[in-house]
């Protein structure tokens, strides 16, 4: 590590808001940059957060999730509702201008109720379900992610199968990136404090982790909550970008997108996890013009990878033994 | 009464053809201790041999359908024992994540590579076997194609358990599924093993697949995903790498799963197969027919 990281490192704090003044300065010059730029830049930085909040428990914490999509999908749905049924109401009584404009006051509370949401679910899903380990974890968090969109196709409040459509475009480049910023610092912060170090503790050896004392089912729950929350704001973020959801968008196949970003970044490895996002977000627009063979050219690199670099494009030295250990 | 005999009746053959995608997962657990997700394309590949097949035989005869399934089958197993050598093979001793990551970009690849080779349109799938309805004086109705799914599974069950308690291979194949090293020291080789279990377990895909497709007549690249999670729902609902449990779970997973279509509920028929899982695994974790092994230190 050289002298400006590690310089950088003592004051996290203040890198978190140097990156979101960042952000907001990188808003207000958005309008001159090419659209589509913006799209690609926007999409980026939701799957960021995605896959970072996912590496908190895939990573991190070593237990293997595959409902991510599910949680995203609690947030989208959670904050669409607050702002197409409830928005109105609450623009019609706020002050126009108070500190910020009403729609961002409204957009914020929406994220956050959408956030909040998901790690309800995330503690209704991980109670239970942590208990079990490795692929029975896979294959039970796959299952309450297709039972959460199942339940959504059912609601007809929310549009059922049809989805939800016309919600407001709230979502602009400064929510998005300061999001992924406040993610990233999040999980960071936390895994690499005192309390944090028993995540990596459960993930290194559970047995011995308990035999320290440590409260591991506590830790899992602790790390599935965050996670959850962090991929209900992107689901809100998604939503109010898209402004328009259905239960097809977060299926299984969206789960392994993000999983994907999580391994090839190498696990545990928040640094890769952000570049194999940025990576595989931008992959499908470089192969565009090669559309019908995008999917199998994915694939490929899929298996390839796991072939020749197991422990993720971005690992090095340091966690290669514990890499990859489910 | 007749509403609920039917639906036993469509239960049944609907839990047979999990029954048949679960074996393949319940062997391949067994040995590898790993979910296989490219069983459930294996299972697409299969319905869409029979496809092709078909064209073959214009007669509709019950032995031209029993040959166009017999080629599906052999192809799969083909099919499935490349897989497993250009895949699998390589990963052996890496974490179980690497291949679990493998097995879903082998999924991937079949399910977008049959979409350039076969089309992404639903293709009507044709009638292979003469058909028949046979109604009883109350009202009952069984198809001819309803019994032979039955009696096709049937057949492979009993050959299979033939295979896997009374030839040579088969007792090879418990000896590795309870030890590789003490296996490979005897004499065993494991890897041809292996490649035996996922050509069985491919094979019987296709021949899920060839049945589930006569009586949902359209295929299309993506429709083993749905009938492959039930069908690992299933093999973990009777205890995974128990082989009479995962036909066990495949016939019980059909029968709810029928039951709950012909309820109030039925929209959320395909959230059940999830539910009875997790159900299953917080209850029973090694499954109604598993044993529980506490983990040793």
């Amino acid at each position: 590590m050289n002298r400006l990281t590690s310089a950088l490192l003592a004051w996290p704090k203040a890198v978190l808001l140097a990156c979101l003044l960042a952000s907001l300065a990188f808003w207000l010059i958005s309008d001159r940059i090419n659209p589509y730029y913006m799209d690609v830049l926007t999409k980026i930085g939701i799957n960021v957060i995605l896959a970072v909040s996912l590496n908190l428990i895939n990573g991190y914490t070593g237990q293997f999730s595959l409902g991510h999509a599910g949680f995203m999908a609690v947030g989208a749905y959670a904050a669409a509702a607050v702002t197409m049924f409830a928005g109105p109401k609450f623009l019609a009584l706020a002050p126009a201008a108070w500190l910020l404009p009403a729609t961002d006051g409204l957009f914020l509370g929406a994220l956050l109720i959408g956030g909040l949401a998901a790690a309800l679910a995330g503690i209704l899903v991980g109670a239970p379900s942590l208990r079990l380990k490795g692929d029975y974890l896979a294959i039970v968090t796959l299952g309450f992610g297709e039972i959460i969109r199942v339940i959504f196709r059912n609601i007809d409040s929310l549009g059922g199968a049809l989805g939800l459509n016309g919600i407001p475009p709230y979502t602009n480049i400064f929510w998005v990136l300061a999001v992924a910023c406040i993610c990233t610092y999040v999980v960071l912060a936390m895994v690499h404090s005192t309390y944090g170090r028993g995540f990596v503790a459960v993930r290194d050896d559970e047995v011995a982790a308990e035999a320290m004392g440590l409260n591991t089912t506590r830790y899992k729950i602790v790390a599935f909550v965050v996670g959850a929350f962090f991929a209900g704001m992107a689901g809100g973020l998604y939503g109010h970008y898209t402004l328009s959801i259905d239960p097809k968008g977060f299926d299984f196949m969206r789960s392994i997108e993000i999983v994907v970003m999580v391994i090839l970044g190498g696990m545990g490895n928040t640094a890769g996890v952000i570049a194999a996002a940025v990576l595989l977000t931008l992959l499908p627009e470089v192969l565009r013009p090669f559309e019908k063979y995008r999917m199998i050219f994915y694939s490929l690199l899929l298996i390839i990878l796991m072939l020749t670099r197991p422990q993720g494009l971005f690992t090095w030295k340091r966690t290669l033994k514990t890499a990859g250990r489910a | 009464m007749i509403v609920f005999l039917q639906q036993l009746i469509n239960g049944l053959s609907v839990g047979a053809v999990y029954a048949l995608i679960a074996l393949g997962y319940t062997m391949v657990y067994g040995i590898l201790r790993f979910i296989n997700f490219a069983h459930s394309d294996v299972f697409m590949v299969g319905a869409y041999c029979g496809f092709y097949c078909s064209r073959l035989d214009s007669g509709h005869t019950l032995a031209g359908g029993l040959l166009v399934m017999a080629i599906a089958m052999v192809a799969c197993a083909l099919l499935g024992i490349i897989i497993e050598r250009l895949a699998y093979r390589p990963l052996r001793g890496s974490s179980n994540l690497a291949v679990l990551i493998t097995a879903i970009g082998v999924s991937l690849l079949l399910e977008n590579a049959a979409q350039l080779v076969f089309g992404a349109d639903p293709k009507a799938f044709p009638a292979l076997f003469p058909e028949r309805n046979f109604t009883s004086q109350a009202g009952l109705t069984v198809s001819s194609n309803q019994l032979l799914v039955l009696a096709v599974t049937a057949v492979l069950l009993v050959a299979l358990q033939w295979i896997v308690l009374h030839t040579k291979i088969g007792t090879a194949m418990r000896a590795v599924a309870f030890n590789h090293q003490a296996a490979a020291l005897m004499g065993i080789n494991v890897d041809r093993v292996i490649s035996f279990t996922f050509g069985l377990g491919s094979a019987l895909a296709a021949a899920g697949g060839i049945l589930y497709a006569m009586n949902y007549p359209s295929i299309d690249p993506y429709m083993g995903t749905l009938p492959g999670l039930k069908a690992f729902v299933a093999a973990v609902l009777g205890g995974i790498g128990n082989i009479p449990g995962a036909a066990l779970g495949g016939f019980l997973l059909g029968l709810i799963e029928t039951l709950v279509k012909g309820s109030k509920f039925s929209t959320y028929s395909d959230a059940i197969a999830f539910a009875v899982l997790i159900l299953i695994l917080l209850f029973r974790p090694a499954g109604l027919l598993g044993k529980f092994q506490v983990e040793k230190v």
